[in-house]
């Protein structure tokens, strides 16, 4: 082997041996390039999916408190009480609000950051935006709850306007009242929209910068008024982006455990159920089943974005 | 609506500047109506400059703007009767290439079924007619400029601008349109403003010429005008081949102390010796370099006199005859004398 190296190539060591022999067989390093992310997709991340769903279709026995190993629809059929459909559907309706709200925010500031700023000032706004990504979690959700607090700043501040009142109105609305915001669901839908807008500003701003200034031009051109060119030609071709932005805010707060568990009223959403249930209660068939939950909403609201062309423009 | 007696775009002293960049710098030119106009220059010289302020995506930082007489400072360009063909044709990816025609008549609020009958006329006359059903990204890129175009004409609009249309098309399609453009502005009669960089588009589509260099016009003429006639030694060098001979050797040549163009078709090459008739001028050389262009032949020529000319011989024959005809070889340059262009000192600007 050395002495053909030295024959062919004598400038070139086993390792530039190696590259010419990769270099020559394409599908070769593609196979090798391929294979772990396959296999972890597969392998793990599939196979874990497919435990879980497997783990749905057992039940527990109410009597001895120890899961039975036949596989039935009997776990699905205890997930539909209505205690359960109010957790569902608490989630789901907190997800979508969230959702709105992050878009409602994100969309002028992402639109600013793709239009206006300079390289320079972009560099900037991207900083701001991506910041809080990189403290913990934990410290932001906690900031939140002593921000929120009936002692914290929100609080005073309303109070130093003379706004006390107002505040007070708002939290004795039903349902999303609380005694103070830290234990509301307002509370919980702004540490939400904190949490996840960073999501929301990125994939806006990106399908915003793809819009070249060429089309606003052009529309103007052809007698578009700038709301018109805004609804015909802008919105249309960030939709894209919105759509990626809002399945990571729907997703993750369909999904997160946390965030309702330290801000808010206490009452359960299907992270804490899920949560609850594989832990303290050994539940683990019905913790598998609410998983499938939010899979099932996730699986539909791409549909719908599907139907409505969120994807038409990519 | 428009008024019959005014040019279809003046400027009067415009001026465009970009904090210390002049982009345009006192531009003054008048554009009758149904002229094809075209804005020559480098990259940089202020022609797109001067055709955004038209279109009113730029307003001027001083002068005065009218189309078709009316004021256009602080008309913004969804208000003005102008529409563009863009560089990057700027078609909408989210539309098919019919919507994209009918743009302009839905923001009208023309009736839908009107709307779409006049965009298959329009991309009839464009020779896409069949294709509105399909999206931008599926046609090619000669067929998406004549959807710019036909986009761009579907108002009927008064002045037509286009912002180097041919500059992505390879060099046959480039011919072609061209032909058809100049087909299209005889058959719709509007004013087309045409902004390029290629002086062949120039001089053989417009009936004026307005030559560009660093914000400034050099010179507004006709086609041969500039080629024939540039006004300045920027006008020479950037249009056409040209010789510019300045200094002891135009002297010596011309017995005027004065720097001229000669274009490089006009000089015949004779061998050295040869005769030169009353109304011919001469210079004697040596040929430095020959370049086999096909059609044609260029030759650079060393002057014994000092400066270098160009001359560009048709190929009647087969160039392998002319034995004289070499690198190295002594050779006598003769051309008449009213084919110069002197060209003042002060000239160019600098």
């Amino acid at each position: 082997m050395a002495a053909v190296a030295a024959d062919a190539a004598p400038a070139t060591g086993a390792l530039g041996h190696f590259s010419t022999f990769l270099y020559l067989r394409p599908r070769l390093v593609l196979l090798l390039l391929l294979v772990p992310p396959l296999l972890w997709l597969g392998v793990i991340y599939l196979g874990s999916l497919f435990a879980l769903l497997a783990q749905s279709l057992f039940h527990i026995d109410d009597f001895t408190g120890l899961v039975v190993h036949e596989p039935g629809l009997q776990t699905y059929g205890e997930l539909f009480t209505p205690a359960n459909i109010d957790i569902i559907t608490r989630t789901v309706v907190m997800a979508a609000l969230v959702t709105l709200i992050c878009g409602a925010i994100a969309f002028p500031l992402a639109y600013y950051m793709a239009r206006y700023t300079s390289t320079h000032s972009k560099a900037i706004f991207y900083i701001a935006v991506m910041l809080p990504l990189w403290s913990n979690y934990l410290v932001r959700v906690y900031s939140w709850k002593l921000i929120l607090a009936k002692e914290g700043v929100i609080t005073w501040l309303f109070n130093l306007v003379g706004l006390g009142s107002v505040l007070d109105w708002i939290l004795e609305l039903p349902v999303i009242g609380g005694p103070s915001l830290s234990v509301s669901y307002i509370g919980t839908c702004i540490t939400f929209v904190y949490i996840w807008l960073p999501y929301m500003v990125l994939p806006v701003e990106a399908a915003l910068e793809r819009v070249p200034r060429s089309f606003i031009e052009a529309s103007a051109d052809l007698g578009a008024h700038p709301g018109e060119t805004f609804r015909r030609i802008i919105l249309p071709l960030a939709i894209p982006g919105v759509a990626a932005g809002s399945i990571f805010t729907f997703s993750l707060t369909l999904g997160d455990y946390i965030i309702p568990q330290l801000v808010g009223s206490s009452r359960p959403f299907i992270g804490m159920a899920v949560y609850q249930l594989q832990g303290t209660a050994g539940n683990i068939p019905m913790a598998a089943a609410f998983t499938l939950v939010p899979m099932v909403v996730m699986g539909i609201y791409l549909t719908m974005a599907k139907r409505f062309g969120a994807f038409d423009a990519l | 609506m428009t008024d019959a007696g005014s040019p279809a775009v003046a400027f009067h002293n415009v001026s465009r500047h970009f904090g210390d960049v002049r982009a345009a710098d006192d531009v003054s030119f008048e554009i009758a109506d149904g002229e094809f106009f075209a804005l020559l220059g480098p990259s940089g010289s202020g022609k797109t400059t001067c055709l955004r302020l038209i279109a009113g995506f730029e307003q001027p930082t001083a002068g005065d703007i009218r189309i078709h007489g009316k004021p256009m400072v602080g008309v913004p360009p969804y208000e003005r009767d102008v529409n563009t063909v863009f560089q990057d044709y700027a078609l909408f990816p989210h539309m098919t290439v019919g919507e994209n025609v009918a743009y302009g008549l839905m923001i009208r609020r023309v009736p839908k079924i009107e709307r779409a009958a006049r965009a298959n006329e329009m991309l009839e006359m464009v020779a896409l007619g069949g294709l509105g059903g399909r999206r931008p990204s599926q046609l090619s890129g000669g067929q998406r400029q004549r959807v710019a175009l036909a986009r761009a004409l579907i108002n009927q609009p008064s002045v037509l601008l286009l912002d180097e249309p041919l500059g992505a098309l390879d060099l046959k399609l480039r011919e072609q349109m061209q032909v058809e453009l100049k087909a299209i502005q005889r058959q719709v009669g509007i004013t087309f403003i045409y902004v390029t960089h290629d002086q062949g588009e120039a001089l053989s589509m417009s009936d004026r010429i307005a030559v560009f260099n660093k914000g400034r016009i050099e010179q507004i003429a006709s086609p041969t005008e500039v080629y024939e006639h540039p006004a300045t030694a920027f006008v020479a060098g950037f249009v056409g081949v040209s010789n510019l001979l300045d200094g002891a050797a135009a002297t010596a040549i011309t017995g005027i102390a004065q720097p001229f163009s000669i274009r490089p078709e006009k000089i015949v090459m004779a061998p050295p010796g040869s005769g030169v008739g009353a109304e011919c001028l001469a210079a004697d050389g040596t040929i430095d370099s020959v370049l086999y262009l096909g059609s044609s032949t260029r030759y650079n020529v060393a002057l014994a006199k000092g400066g270098e000319l160009t001359v560009i011989d048709q190929n009647r024959e087969s160039p392998a005859a002319d034995g004289w005809r070499h690198q190295g070889n002594p050779v006598r340059l003769i051309w008449q004398r009213d084919h110069i262009q002197h060209i003042g000192r002060a000239a160019g600007g600098r």
